[in-house]
């Protein structure tokens, strides 16, 4: 079924036994290419059919600025939340024993299974001013729903699993003779956290911080609902581009889709770098 | 520094891995814990370093009870069979790290913690890799990185657990040598873990045996071998063949004839005797031997092992023969062990 | 070999070795991550259950029977029923293409795969609007042969389709990158054809990491809110969904209707959760090497 060249040469592929290739790869590209390509390529050339002036004015526009600072900022606070509270579940998961450990182990996983209109409509009552937690929240002055904090509380419940489930496979292969020997070297607790298992563990947190970051940026059901949706203070960028499609503001629609995506990418790609740098020194 | 187990037991869950264990560690001796899977000698190691806690019993360090004491206090060097090597850290920074973790006061200055771990570096034969890490070091190497991590800390006792079970057998026998060498250099008082009986006769000062929870014999190499105390023992060490006899008049008998041995001392009734293959002379004619009909003969090496039928019950012996030894030829092989044991059957 | 009873009873380090936190640090650390996953993930689904049956039974059941309840879940069911089929047969192609063969730009072909994962869902419903909305390059042809994508049922499929997509790919191509090629290579030599050497040898093999990509994209295809927020126009009765159903109910300020279909939806999660747990634990080894989502 595969001619295998005569010479050898540039080969597209290794010849193989199997069959198949042909009609899987072209079902894939044709797929792909109907699903993923040519939508995303609508949407670059729909941003290239901007002039630069254009592009830059909606660019620098303060309502399209402050709503990628409010997006990108609360995606990195309630990442960094993660990190912390993310790293102590998986440690509390895999190395203690209590009753119930595999039902909240189980659990973790809920933000991922639950539609997020679910979660925005839940933890909006949650948090409002007359909520479960809204109420002792308000005693301590706190105001949750309807401001930027209650953006960063919904992204925290969406990025939860992240952190966890890139952390607990590291830390169940970590070495119980390891730290025995830490301990007869004469580490207490602490020192053999920090110095011997913490550097083994930063790749994978850092894997777990950009897909938590990167899942918080593009976020929308779980956030309109407690945001508040106010242009400028808590309005974040998702939510301006649907407002640009409802005005049927299209190229400003696709401007802001398209800086938004640049901004994620040149992130993603700065975690990739610190991703790569910390496998090297720690892996 | 002495270390002495009293009466300690130790149970997991239901599981007793250690029955009544009792032992005198001298100061600066060489003594291995010898026995098969399960003996619980990994769990004695483990006690003695602090890693668990004896059910029963305490453990002194000279004339401290170290059960007062947590790991961290107990100053106990131990090297894994898997090296726990910091997989992060340097070559250096893996030697150095005991005296780096040290609290404030007693922690010596950076430059003399890379002094130290120099010096241990040399004297494991490993200097030069101060700046290589662990994944780039071979086996033998990293088992040296590990003694000399253990050493850094000037520990009270040296404890080892099947430090070359996981290295080839070349490197094992070198680094058996080495060990040797080291432990006279620097006399510390070190105990370590096999299930290799060759290694812990060729190394060790003393060698405890150990089945099931229980310390067979303590004693040297020449001790255990010669004059092991208990069937466990006889069997395990060295190549031995055991018969049931019976006890009588102070003789021994198989199918109601003697064989011509003293029994030793042991009481009428039922017993095992014990023998090593290599250690008997043949006999031409038989009143007062063992006779038996051979039922395999092998070339082995520089010897004949000849397994002879006795008296039909179905019991096999192994005797050794020189090569060429004309008897080995025949089909009937009469034999006295020139050394033996005889144990009683205890009931059960 | 150490002794085998040391780590006969091994379920956590705890039980097996002397070294762990002081029991004060092990509470607190306890404390800490009870507390955290209480408030954000027990207290809003138990909220859920509770808000939905805050008006009673009789409310409950009556919103569920709501003719644009009943289309809403009708149109999610159709919705999934179409994206996850197609996509299970484009993730096997695409994992069988990607695992079992080596060639240039498979690379490519990956990160492809993993595009709709790392854009917003929003953005991902932008693409079908400019791509057949009224201002775009399709549009007009469309609205000339009468065929509308957009704000109807085939747009809402589109954008679910694109969404879903990496779920059942990522679970397998892993996997099957893992099981290599001998047992299909086994089977050709001994005479299968490619039908058969998938049916018979492949299949079996890939079933759990298949089921589990499967349950992933059906929970998504269900639960998404964005990219079919964008697409969908919003129409009682015609083009909701069941999530924007649940953000009809909420913005008109029917609280217990909404959270009465929401419960449902959270229903589904917990199943997909249950389901999951079991596929783990039974066939856990075989979908660990895919895990990490």
């Amino acid at each position: 079924m595969t001619t295998v060249p005569a010479q050898a040469g540039w080969r597209f592929r290794k010849p193989s036994v199997i069959p198949g290739f042909g009609l899987t790869l072209g079902l894939s590209l044709a797929y792909l290419t109907l699903i993923i390509l040519i939508p995303l390529s609508g949407l670059a050339w729909r941003s290239a059919a901007l002039g630069w002036a254009d592009f830059w004015a909606i660019a620098t526009d303060p309502r399209t600025v402050n709503s990628l600072k409010i997006s990108f900022g609360t995606a990195l606070i309630a990442a960094i939340v993660n990190v912390i509270f993310g790293t102590i579940v998986a440690w509390v998961l895999v190395r203690y024993q209590f009753p119930g450990r595999r039902i909240i182990d189980a659990m973790v996983d809920l933000p991922f299974a639950l539609p997020t209109a679910v979660a925005g409509i839940a933890l909006t009552t949650l948090y409002a001013p007359n909520g479960w937690l809204g109420v002792p929240l308000s005693w301590l002055g706190i105001k949750v729903a309807y401001t930027p904090l209650g953006i960063i509380v919904a992204l925290v419940f969406i990025g939860l699993p992240f952190v966890v489930r890139t952390v607990q496979p590291i830390m169940e292969e970590i070495d119980q003779e390891v730290e025995e020997a830490a301990a007869t070297l004469g580490a207490s607790r602490f020192q053999t956290i920090t110095r011997v298992l913490a550097p083994g563990l930063t790749p994978a947190i850092l894997t777990g911080f950009a897909l938590a970051f990167a899942r918080g940026v593009g976020e929308y059901g779980s956030v309109i609902f407690i945001a508040g949706n106010l242009p400028n203070v808590s309005e974040i960028t998702p939510l301006l581009i649907i407002i640009r499609l409802e005005e049927f503001n299209y190229p400003a629609a696709t401007a802001i889709a398209a800086i938004m995506l640049l901004i994620s990418f040149a992130m993603l790609l700065v975690v990739n770098l610190l991703q790569t740098w910390s496998r090297k020194r720690y892996g | 520094m002495e270390v002495r187990v009293a009466n300690v037991r130790k149970e997991f869950d239901t599981f007793a891995a250690l029955h009544d264990v009792s032992l005198d560690i001298r100061s600066g001796e060489l003594i291995a814990l010898l026995g098969p899977s399960g003996s619980g000698k990994t769990t004695l190691l483990r006690l003695i370093a602090g890693l668990e806690q004896p059910t029963v019993g305490k453990i002194f360090f000279g004339e401290d009870d170290a059960s007062e004491r947590t790991i961290r206090e107990r100053n106990v060097g131990f090297v894994f069979q898997h090296y726990a090597l910091f997989r992060h850290m340097t070559v250096a920074d893996n030697v150095g790290f005991g005296l780096k973790v040290r609290p404030g006061a007693t922690r010596p200055p950076a430059s003399e913690i890379r002094r130290r771990a120099s010096e241990l570096l040399d004297l494991v034969q490993l200097s030069g890799l101060e700046k290589r890490y662990p994944a780039q070091l071979s086996g033998g190497q990293r088992q040296r990185v590990a003694l000399a991590r253990a050493m850094a800390i000037e520990p009270k006792v040296l404890l080892l657990d099947e430090p070359f079970g996981a290295l080839d057998a070349q490197v094992r026998r070198e680094l058996r040598r080495w060990l040797r060498e080291i432990h006279d250099a620097t006399g510390h008082t070190t105990v370590f873990v096999t299930h290799d009986q060759e290694e812990a006769l060729e190394l060790a000062d003393r060698v405890v045996v150990m089945s099931q929870g229980k310390i067979e014999q303590v004693g040297t190499a020449d001790e255990v071998y010669d004059t092991p105390n208990s069937p466990f023992v006889y069997g395990f060490i060295g190549e031995s063949s055991s018969l049931p006899v019976k006890v009588e008049d102070d003789q021994l008998w198989i199918a109601d004839r003697s064989i011509g041995l003293s029994a030793q001392g042991a009481p009428s009734g039922k017993a095992t005797l014990f023998f090593r293959p290599h250690d008997v002379e043949l006999l031409d004619g038989c009143s007062g031997c063992i006779a038996g009909t051979v039922a395999a003969s092998r070339r082995v090496a520089g010897t004949r092992r000849v397994e002879l039928e006795i008296g039909g019950h179905r019991q096999r012996v192994e005797i050794e023969l020189p090569v060429d030894h004309p008897a080995a030829q025949k089909s009937r092989l009469a034999f006295r062990p020139r050394r033996w044991k005889v144990f009683p059957d205890t009931a059960g | 070999m150490a002794d085998p009873v040391l780590f006969a009873a091994d379920n956590a380090h705890e039980s097996a070795s002397g070294v762990t936190e002081a029991r004060p640090a092990r509470y607190a650390l306890m404390a800490v991550a009870f507390v955290f996953l209480g408030i954000f993930l027990v207290l809003p689904l138990v909220l859920v259950f509770i808000q939905a049956s805050s008006k009673g039974l009789d409310f409950f059941l009556s919103t569920l029977a709501e003719p644009d309840t009943v289309s809403a879940i009708r149109l999610t069911l159709l919705v999934a029923v179409i994206a996850v089929p197609l996509n299970l047969v484009f993730g096997v192609c695409m994992a069988w293409a990607i695992a079992k063969f080596e060639f240039k730009g498979k690379a490519f072909l990956t990160t492809l795969v993993d595009l709709p994962f790392s854009v917003s869902p929003v953005i991902s419903g932008l693409v079908y609007v400019l791509l057949f909305g009224a201002q775009s390059l399709l549009g007009p042809w469309l609205k000339a042969h009468g065929i509308t994508i957009l704000f109807a049922v085939p747009g809402i499929v589109l954008a679910t389709v694109f969404v879903t997509f990496p779920f059942v790919a990522r679970e397998l191509i892993p996997l099957m990158q893992e099981q290599g090629t001998k047992d299909e290579e086994a089977a050709i030599s001994l005479g299968a054809n490619g039908w058969q050497t998938f049916w018979y040898v492949t299949l079996p093999n890939i079933k759990w990491g298949l089921l589990y990509g499967v349950l992933l994209c059906n929970a998504r295809a269900m639960g998404e809110f964005g990219a079919v927020s964008v697409v969908s126009g919003h129409i009682r009765g015609q083009t909701n969904t069941m999530p924007l159903h649940v953000e009809i109910l909420y913005n008109d300020y029917n609280a217990a209707g909404a959270f009465a279909v929401a419960s449902l939806l959270a229903g589904l999660a917990l199943v997909t959760l249950a389901l999951k747990t079991v596929l783990e634990m039974r066939y856990g080894a075989e979908i660990a090497a895919t895990r990490g989502h």
